[in-house]
């Protein structure tokens, strides 16, 4: 922007090339507010087109330069000066020189690796984004268009339940068990509490989901938790053997999948605790790591093959029947 | 590994309950009642007592149904003992009243019905509280407050093991 009155200045505008196409996702913003972003995987290529138009027609442009970047960055909040690029890539659109009248440049990335899920947190975000730079001498003229990648999983090969027994000695002794140790974001817990031994005067029970977002590593390391769902499963006193069922249905819970040590910058884990009061208010209680993942949706004929080249690309079990069980079955929602 | 179309929510087996575990008494019968209130002593050194009776069936106890006499003092110590050994968070005793002690009051002042009442309650919900925590359980002084005739308060502290 010149300083002198009518300098010439442009707005730049960035378009995707499927974005009728392309599904959109859901995500959180950093002051809570919920969006919507184009969804990406690992792997797809984001192309586009960067229309740069001229705010005052007839007059030229000089710039230094005109590029897109692809940028993939960990922000941590009480770090901001320092934020972590693990994906930069950059495509040349013009040399520098001037702009006549309002143009519009294709770029392709291809194939771009998108390794991480996009995650906004409470002490660190992980984004995704274009950013188009039409370069002045004083500033530069930048527009950033965010979009969101979810990272796809399938069934894991090892899938243990969890079954433990824990008590205090002489007053309460509980078996609990958990059908699995890996759950996938729109899967059922399934388990039991079966008292071998209850002295106290017990009033409820409740399963609690709590989110722990790590961040930082060696001495500074903060650990943030979040309670994300308490749900009662006993209401009243058991007595000796007492089986309690579970039945916990994940998808109604906002939830992202477990993230271990992302770049070495944070990680995002989840745990089932299981918590007991008494009568008076004391609370006993028991806290067990799962592992969430997130499972690519089943895919319909008609929309594209995006979900179903990233649903292939997998650790462990990869099921072959999965791009042959289309529109017959129900979309999973 | 076949992608089912619903999950599978069946409850997972677990052992048929036995019926005297379902049926039978509760293993948690614990219940300690403050009562009876006394005065004991004459004219500048009265003080009351109350009856602090307790029943129960945890087998932490040694006696199941005991009788003991009280005052607020004895008390004061078992909350001084417990903050001090125990991990727990005491709860309060109501107050020490040291304005109903002072002369030249309208009322009976420490000895006025409806504090002594007042004050009954309050000590019957504190040793009611203590008594259930399993922490506050395995110390020696609690089980000396509950079950023995006087409390010696040369003892030594420790926990109660079984």
């Amino acid at each position: 922007m010149s300083f002198f009155g009518f300098g010439q200045s442009a707005d730049i505008d960035i378009i995707l090339n499927d974005a009728e196409t392309r599904k959109k996702a859901e995500h959180k913003s950093e002051d809570g507010k919920k969006d919507k972003y184009f969804l990406f995987y690992d792997g797809e290529t984001v192309s586009g087109k960067v229309n740069v138009t001229l705010k005052y027609p007839g007059k030229r442009l000089e710039h230094s330069g005109i590029k897109v970047e692809f940028i993939g960055q960990i922000e941590l909040y009480y770090d901001r000066g320092n934020r972590h690029e693990f994906v930069s890539l950059v495509k040349d659109l013009a040399r520098p020189g001037e702009l006549t009248q309002s143009q519009t440049f294709d770029f392709e990335f291809t194939h771009v690796e998108k390794p991480y899920e996009s995650y906004t947190g409470q002490n660190v975000k992980l984004r995704y984004f274009l950013r188009a730079t039409v370069g002045q001498r004083l500033n530069d003229i930048s527009k950033e268009k965010d979009i969101v990648v979810h990272t796809l999983s399938t069934y894991p090969e090892l899938n243990s339940s969890i079954k433990m027994e824990v008590g205090i000695e002489d007053c309460l002794h509980i078996e609990f068990e958990y059908n699995k140790s890996k759950y996938h974001l729109k899967d059922v817990i399934v388990g039991k509490i079966y008292f071998l031994l209850v002295r106290i005067k017990i009033k409820h029970m409740e399963l609690d989901i709590i989110r722990r977002e790590t961040t930082g590593t060696g001495p500074s390391v903060y650990h943030e938790n979040d309670t994300i769902a308490k749900y009662e499963i006993m209401d009243g006193a058991p007595v000796r053997g007492e089986s309690i069922p579970i039945r916990l249905f994940l998808a109604g819970y906002e939830m992202t999948p477990t993230m271990r040590d992302v770049n070495k910058k944070f990680s995002v884990r989840y745990y089932l605790n299981l918590v007991l009061v008494d009568e008076e208010e004391r609370r006993y209680f028991k806290q067990q790591e799962i592992t969430l993942w997130r499972k690519g949706d089943v895919v319909r004929k008609s929309t594209s093959h995006h979900s179903v080249i990233a649903s292939q690309r997998f650790e462990g079990s990869s099921n072959p029947d999965k791009s042959g069980c289309q529109s017959n079955e129900d979309h999973e929602s | 590994m076949s992608e089912p179309a619903v999950a599978d929510t069946r409850r997972l087996n677990s052992k048929p309950q036995d019926l005297m575990d379902a049926y039978g008494p509760p293993s948690n019968f614990l219940e300690i009642d403050v009562y009876d209130p006394q005065i004991v002593g004459v004219g500048r050194n009265r003080y009351t007592t109350y009856e602090v009776r307790m029943r129960t069936n945890l087998p932490i106890f040694k006696l199941k149904d005991s009788c003991v006499r009280r005052r607020y003092s004895d008390f004061e110590w078992l909350k001084n003992e417990l903050e001090r050994d125990s991990k727990i968070v005491v709860p309060p005793l109501p107050g020490k009243a040291l304005k109903r002690q002072l002369p030249f009051r309208g009322d009976e002042g420490l000895f006025e019905e409806s504090f002594i009442e007042e004050r009954r309650l309050g000590l019957e919900q504190f040793i009611n509280r203590i008594a259930g925590h399993p922490l506050a359980q395995n110390e020696r002084c609690l089980h000396m407050f509950l079950q023995e005739e006087s409390i010696d308060r040369n003892y030594i502290p420790g926990k109660v093991r079984h």
